[in-house]
């Protein structure tokens, strides 16, 4: 419907016609685009004004998007019953730890599978793409039996543990790294270099995009989960954000002035993340084909 | 090629691999192996496991609660799909006419899809809320008497798939907007000397290119939408009376809440089986209707 404003020589040079016809569909396209845009803004627009608004201010239609008076004292209400900053710093932490663990680990078994031979090689990483295909669901009822055994359970090992290897992120690097020129390496070993300078100071320096993908994109998958939190913990200290959040709700069921200010407190992170790492986030999220 | 420092060549095999198989193994591949063994027993996690064969795949086939979510599943998805199909087709094909200022458009449509589904989940409670919420309020503005949203029966599973949708659009545009632009111009170009129209030229030259992404949105969103669980545990927990029962919420319910990790082993197992029917389906399907370009 819209093929018609693509950029097209042979329409471009006329009649008066095909320009308004132009003119029209790009206001068409523009009008359209504001308005669904306007429409995934204002979820987030309206979230921040509800935690500065007081809970009498709200019941009383009609809804006002800007605030008045201002209500600043929601932040502290809700970080005085709950342990917000706590799972704040937790959720950071942890997203953290999970991320530097997983592109070290991923970068050296990606550089294994790109530049090492070994036996078994093919076969090991087909093992890999295989667990990708496996779903959290079927992994977690035995992986929370394992983390009692060792006495994990409702603790930091316990959240981190799970995150320590990543079958995505050694195939996205194995990629990158097959990608690379060879000639420096081959120039390095000539000069006595071993296979872990010729990592550190040639591969990683080369495929830097790639792994800046992958860390943000498993920052914000660490920062997002739910599911694995939420059941292998039970106590508020070691809560991440949405866990926290859930049970938040569980207790101030209709405060939205407080929940909303929990939910901002969430939000911003991953928004910082986000406008820094924009490239890095949804190239990481389409070639994955994970939601974060 | 044995390092400077006279490691093994093995030794640097293992050194660069282990880091990363050690922790797969233990936490990814151990358990998914031990949840087909686990599926087998009756355990609470207090008493020792009793084995008791493949009664809890037989209780399965008769468990009205399972087959409820089963259905409630399928019509989350059955709901979801076109939605974030048609939306996300409209705008990654506004997106594409490369006019000026758009990246900050694909930036606002891309920024639901980072945030967690707790707080998209909360966020459309607070809008959806059936006496206070935007929505209601707007509603009447235009005279409609809004309706009780996650606390109706009726309307839990729309309020959950527009939440849903609103949070995905942005992913499925995103891909397709990557499909398009791999489109080259001289297909539009040498269509248009031949006075091919706008509506030909979509259906003759981008519908069929852009199959391979359309596939791959399609098997992605069907796998990780059957997995729907987050955005109903904090919009619905499930509720109200069943109504947004789904299948992982089943799981994580007898699991966790009523202390049955073998029966919930069983269904997490055959879900995963139902999960890698339906990809080898779409990927024969594939053959028939994709053209690669």
């Amino acid at each position: 419907m819209v093929e018609l404003a693509r950029a097209n020589p042979l329409i471009g040079t006329g009649t008066r016609k095909v320009r308004w016809g132009r003119l029209v569909s790009r206001t068409v396209i523009y009008a359209a685009l504001t308005a669904g845009g306007l429409a995934m803004i204002f979820p987030f627009l309206w979230m921040l004004s509800t935690s500065f608004q007081s809970a009498g201010a709200l019941l009383v239609p009609p809804p006002q998007l800007i605030p008045s008076p201002i209500e600043l004292g929601n932040y502290a209400e809700i970080a005085s019953a709950f342990p917000l900053w706590r799972f704040l710093a937790n959720s950071l932490g942890v997203a953290a730890v999970a991320t530097t663990l997983q592109v070290a680990t991923s970068a050296m078994a990606g550089y294994a599978f790109a530049r090492l031979r070994f036996r078994g090689r093919d076969a090991l990483f087909l093992l890999y793409i295989a667990t990708l295909m496996v779903p959290l669901q079927v992994t977690i009822l035995p992986l929370f039996v394992e983390m009692k055994y060792l006495g994990l359970v409702d603790s930091y090992g316990a959240l981190v543990l799970p995150s320590i290897a990543s079958a995505f992120g050694t195939f996205l690097l194995r990629q990158a790294f097959l990608g690379l020129p060879r000639e420096l390496e081959e120039a390095a070993f000539m000069d006595g270099a071993g296979h872990l300078t010729v990592f550190r100071r040639i591969v990683l320096p080369l495929a830097m995009p790639a792994i800046a993908t992958l860390a943000v994109f498993s920052f914000v998958a660490s920062w997002n989960s739910f599911l694995w939190p939420l059941i292998i913990v039970n106590s508020p200290d070691l809560m991440t954000l949405p866990v926290g959040l859930s049970n938040l709700q569980g207790r101030y069921a209709t405060a939205w002035n407080l929940l909303m200010a929990g939910s901002t407190v969430a939000v911003v992170p991953i928004l910082i993340v986000y406008v820094i790492g924009q490239k890095y986030v949804i190239r990481g999220v389409t070639l994955s084909g994970l939601k974060g | 090629m044995v390092g400077q420092r006279g490691w093994s060549y093995r030794g640097v095999v293992v050194l660069f691999l282990a880091p990363s198989l050690i922790p797969l193994l233990l936490f990814t591949v151990g358990p998914m192996v031990a949840a087909a063994g686990l599926s087998l027993v009756r355990w609470n996690l207090l008493k020792p496991p009793e084995f008791i064969g493949l009664d809890n795949y037989v209780r399965l086939v008769g468990d009205a609660n399972f087959r409820a979510a089963v259905i409630n599943t399928i019509a989350y998805v059955a709901g979801y799909l076109p939605l974030v199909f048609v939306g996300g087709m409209l705008i990654a094909l506004a997106l594409n006419e490369r006019l000026r200022g758009l990246a900050i458009f694909r930036t606002a449509y891309f920024l639901p899809v980072v945030t967690s589904w707790v707080v998209v989940a909360l966020m459309w409670r607070w809008l959806l809320d059936p006496g206070a919420g935007v929505v209601n309020h707007a509603l009447g503005l235009v005279g409609i008497d809004g309706p009780g949203w996650y606390n109706d029966p009726a309307w839990a599973m729309p309020s959950v798939i527009i939440a849903s949708a609103w949070k995905d659009l942005g992913f499925v545009m995103v891909i397709l907007l990557a499909g398009l632009q791999s489109i080259p111009d001289e297909y539009y170009e040498a269509a248009s000397v031949d006075g091919a129209g706008r509506w030909t030229r979509f259906r003759h030259i981008t519908l069929p290119l852009l199959t391979p992404s359309l596939f791959f949105v399609l098997v992605i969103s069907l796998i990780n939408n059957l997995q729907v669980f987050d955005q109903v545990w904090v919009m619905t927990r499930g509720g109200p009376a069943g109504a947004t029962s789904v299948v992982v919420e089943q799981i994580v319910t007898n699991a966790f809440s009523y202390g049955q990790m073998g029966y919930a082993a069983a269904m997490s197992w055959l879900f995963f089986v139902v999960l890698l029917g339906i990809t080898m389906v779409q990927f024969r399907l594939q053959r028939r209707w994709v053209t690669y370009g």
